[in-house]
């Protein structure tokens, strides 16, 4: 049958019959994130102690603060959920090879979407009324990011640019809403939509002060690990996101697939911006759009596009959030100085992806 | 020990001498203790099959790798080279099996960036009169100002032969520089070289497996056998199957598929006037209309950069056509999965990994980009399956000969035959397919390989299945064609039956004349 057996031996010999769990890989995957975030740990160190704060001290308080008390880590999770919702909105079209940052804006779309659905069944039994709620931010979450993909494949236009640009627009229009047609007379120094019935918010869980946006977001990370690691959706979006070219000759609908990522990746931030009116605002106003978006790019990038970890580095940024005020009473330091960690921390990540490859150490040893 | 200081760049070549040199990558050892001398002025090819060794050993001479024992003797002294910078000052300069110019770039401004001394401003109106004067004196003619992207892949070849001749290298190392040219323009550009050679301006050391090369333009021959040396010696002292044993470990064994006689069958694919256009929105097809029936290989023969390449694109889903038709079956056909799937439409793609694998994903996911959404690959219509996709890949590994660590390994840490094979195992392996289309399969690929890839793309015939073969190879379209046709500027030109077929004809129509 083949003649090509005679220019090499049969490697078939040295292959187990099972993949053997190849542990230097896996290893690397963790190492280089945990070292860079380190990296970023001493550099905000560097930070701390310029501005007349002892690091370790002011490390110490943080771990308090975000994971100290059972008081603290409620405040971590209810943070960690909108995390891991718009981590997604990242990760998800990461796959795919688009790098999509209009977290922010599909939150408040979604939020949007969310208080508008609410107001819109005052009177229905709460888990109708919830249910909507959540349909409606998903979808214009959804449709928000779809925007983006629909520029970008349909025009060309770079899905970066484009959905950072689409953040201020979304919330220009939320300004506009609480300013104008939405506003509730009542706010009167901040001005806010209607509030959404008291009985229709999201409930939370048991006695804690954590939400079922916890939940969601954790559901919501396991199903996205699913559908990217483990079935053929996933399968396809990989290809696309590692060599189009190859992805075109296997036949597969580029657009449409990518367009179907960039709906689920907006419906993931939409649910955040729901869970963020529904749960914590009771009202659709400025405060939501406080920065989970852009943190969420954050934690997409950590946890290198993947489902799990995302659950992971979002838990850890809700604590380090979590912390910004003690920073400020403790230490005097300015309250943007999470912020700046903030940023060490993406520039490390950042850097630290040029790093994968290069360590003789992690590369399976050759038969 | 008196280590004389690096003399500055030499003026003539100097004789290069390995001695004994032993690369070893973790326990793998990739040669072992070789051997080999090229006095200046001389054109000596370097022979091996795939993985012999052949790239490792290059790369030592060129400052990519650092060989683990062993010396180098340039010029009678012993020199270390640790960069490819340290080759440059020594006059080494190489011409690589992948093209190393920026795309985006005029040939000019290639041409120019490859200098190590390239100064901080550029006065371009100097720099191209040194350019179009060194231009006058060149074997063969590029236009200067066409950015590289716009180059066929013959046309980059040509480019990269004359950065090294315009960087003034006088030990030029050429890596199967005419797998991506004709017949004719690898006579002419070997031709070129060899003129330099004789005139005592160059030495070459060329890497080969194609024996007409040998025998056309070589003085001595050394051959490497799975990383160790296996023979040496003048090509006018030689045959063809001494080379061949030599490389092969035992007398060459010719086992060609014949092509039964012809059993055409009704028509199976057929393009009608479709026109496709370039990146840069130049038609690129112009027109082309053709037919493929069951049980027949059709050739494609041009001069690459004609729109063969846009048209197996076309052909592949990788591009749109802007008008005309594809039909298969009588059915339209857009290259989607399903029609794909539907008709059994294969390919082989050039640049295999560049077209038809991504590099991140493992050997075993890359063999099932065709089946991975269908059972046994897919459990409940929408999980994939990962034994199948394994069990599948350690079955395509051993029947194709596929040398990677584990099935798992990312395709990209492959060697380019190794990836190829894994494509043809992922393309043929089904041995389901009804149409194929193959657009240079055999690029850079050792003898044995292409043996029985024509076999393959032979018994595929025979089997009945419609074979459209695009190669810029005529030797390969002459002996697998029932039919050749010509391209030439995006048009078919001509027709003809290889039995009955003159090259030299062939060769005018190519040229578009």
């Amino acid at each position: 049958m083949t003649t090509l057996a005679t220019t090499s031996q049969p490697s078939s010999a040295t292959i187990p019959s099972e993949p053997g769990w190849q542990w230097r890989p896996a290893l690397e995957a963790v190492l280089i994130p945990v070292g860079a975030v380190m990296a970023a740990l001493v550099l905000f160190g560097l930070f701390c102690a310029a501005q007349g704060a002892n690091p370790l001290s002011v490390f110490a308080a943080i771990k308090r603060a975000a994971f100290g008390s059972w008081y603290a880590l409620q405040n971590t999770l209810v943070r960690a959920a909108p995390l891991m919702l718009t981590a997604l909105c990242t990760a998800l079209p990461a796959r795919l090879g688009l790098v999509v940052i209009g977290n922010e804006g599909a939150l408040v779309a979604g939020g949007l979407g969310a208080v508008a659905a609410g107001l819109a069944v005052p009177t229905a039994p709460p888990a109708l009324a919830i249910a909507i709620m959540t349909l409606a931010g998903m979808a214009c979450g959804g449709l928000w990011i779809s925007i983006v993909g629909l520029m970008h494949y349909k025009r060309g236009v770079n899905e970066t640019i484009s959905s950072l640009l689409m953040n201020y627009i979304a919330i220009a229009i939320l300004n506009h809403l609480v300013n104008g047609p939405m506003r509730d007379p009542s706010s009167l120094n901040k001005p806010s939509s209607y509030p959404i019935a008291e009985a229709n918010l999201l409930p939370r869980l048991g006695e804690s002060e954590v939400h079922y946006g916890l939940i969601f977001g954790v559901i919501a990370c396991l199903l996205a690990w699913i559908l990217m690691e483990h079935s053929t959706f996933g399968f396809k979006a990989r290809m696309i996101g590692g060599n189009i070219r190859a992805a075109r000759m296997a036949g597969l609908p580029v657009a449409r697939l990518g367009l179907t990522t960039c709906f689920l990746a907006g419906s993931a931030a939409g649910l955040a911006g729901m869970v963020e009116v529904a749960a914590v605002h009771g009202r659709a106003n400025e405060s939501l759009a406080a920065g989970y978006g852009y943190a969420g790019i954050l934690v997409a990038f950590v946890a290198r596009h993947r489902g799990l970890p995302i659950i992971l580095v979002a838990t850890a940024l809700g604590g380090i959030l979590a912390s910004g005020g003690i920073l400020q009473r403790q230490f005097k330091l300015p309250d943007a100085s999470i912020l700046v960690f903030q940023g060490l921390v993406f520039l490390t990540v950042l850097y630290s992806d040029s790093l994968y490859g290069k360590f003789k150490f992690f590369k399976e040893p050759s038969v | 020990m008196l280590i004389p200081p690096p003399p500055a760049r030499p003026e003539k070549p100097l004789p290069l001498e390995l001695v004994k040199i032993t690369k070893r990558f973790g326990s793998f050892v990739a040669n072992n203790e070789i051997s080999l001398s090229v006095p200046p002025g001389t054109f000596h090819a370097l022979l091996g099959e795939n993985g012999a060794g052949k790239s490792t050993l290059v790369k030592c001479i060129m400052g990519f790798h650092q060989a683990s024992e062993g010396d180098i003797l340039i010029g009678g002294h012993s020199r270390s080279i640790k960069s490819p910078y340290d080759a440059y000052q020594f006059g080494i300069g190489m011409v690589y099996q992948h093209f190393t110019l920026v795309p985006a770039m005029t040939v000019a401004e290639n041409l120019v960036l490859s200098r190590p001394d390239i100064p901080r401003v550029i006065d371009w109106k100097m720099e191209m009169a040194r350019l179009r004067k060194f231009m006058e004196t060149a074997p063969f003619q590029v236009d200067l100002l066409t950015p590289a992207s716009q180059l066929a892949a013959g046309e980059k070849q040509k480019v990269e032969i004359l950065k090294q001749l315009y960087l003034d290298t006088k030990f030029l190392i050429l890596d199967e520089p005419t797998s991506v040219l004709t017949p004719v323009e690898a006579d002419e550009v070997l031709g070129l070289i060899r003129k330099k050679v004789e005139s005592g301006l160059l030495s070459v050391l060329l890497i080969t497996h194609k024996f007409r090369e040998v025998f056309g333009f070589c003085d001595e021959i050394t051959v490497l056998r799975r990383g160790q040396f296996a023979g040496r010696g003048l090509v006018r002292d030689m045959t063809a199957d001494q080379m061949a044993e030599m490389m092969m470990g035992g007398p060459r064994e010719s086992k060609t598929v014949s092509k039964s006689s012809s059993n055409r069958g009704k028509a199976a694919l057929n393009l009608k006037d479709l026109w496709a256009d370039k990146d840069s929105g130049v038609p690129a097809v112009e027109g082309v209309s053709l037919t493929v029936h069951e049980g027949e290989v059709v050739g494609i023969a041009g001069v690459s950069g004609n729109g063969q390449r846009e048209l197996v694109e076309v052909l592949a889903g990788q591009r749109t056509s802007t008008s005309g038709e594809v039909n298969i079956h009588g059915q339209p056909y857009r290259a989607t999965r399903e029609e794909a799937f539907a008709h059994k439409v294969f390919l082989l793609p050039e640049e295999p990994l560049r077209n038809g694998c991504v590099p991140q994903m493992s050997v075993a996911e890359n063999m099932a980009l065709r089946s991975f959404d269908r059972a046994p690959m897919t459990r409940a219509k929408c999980f994939i399956n990962r034994k199948a996709i394994r069990q599948n890949a350690v079955e395509m590994i051993s029947r194709y000969s596929v040398k990677t660590r584990s099935p798992e390994t990312p395709i990209g840490d492959l060697s380019g035959g190794n990836v190829q094979r894994a494509v043809l195992a992922r393309e043929l392996g089904s041995g389901s397919e009804n149409i194929l289309v193959a657009a240079n399969p055999c690029f850079g690929l050792d003898f044995a390989a292409v043996a029985s890839i024509h076999a393959k793309i032979t018994e595929a015939r025979n089997r009945g299945v419609a074979v459209l073969l695009v190669s810029e190879d005529l030797d390969e379209l002459l002996a697998l064609s029932d039919r050749l046709l010509v391209i030439s500027h995006g048009k078919l030109v001509y027709e003809t039956i290889p039995a009955e077929a003159d090259i030299k004809t062939i060769g005018h129509h190519m040229a578009g004349h």
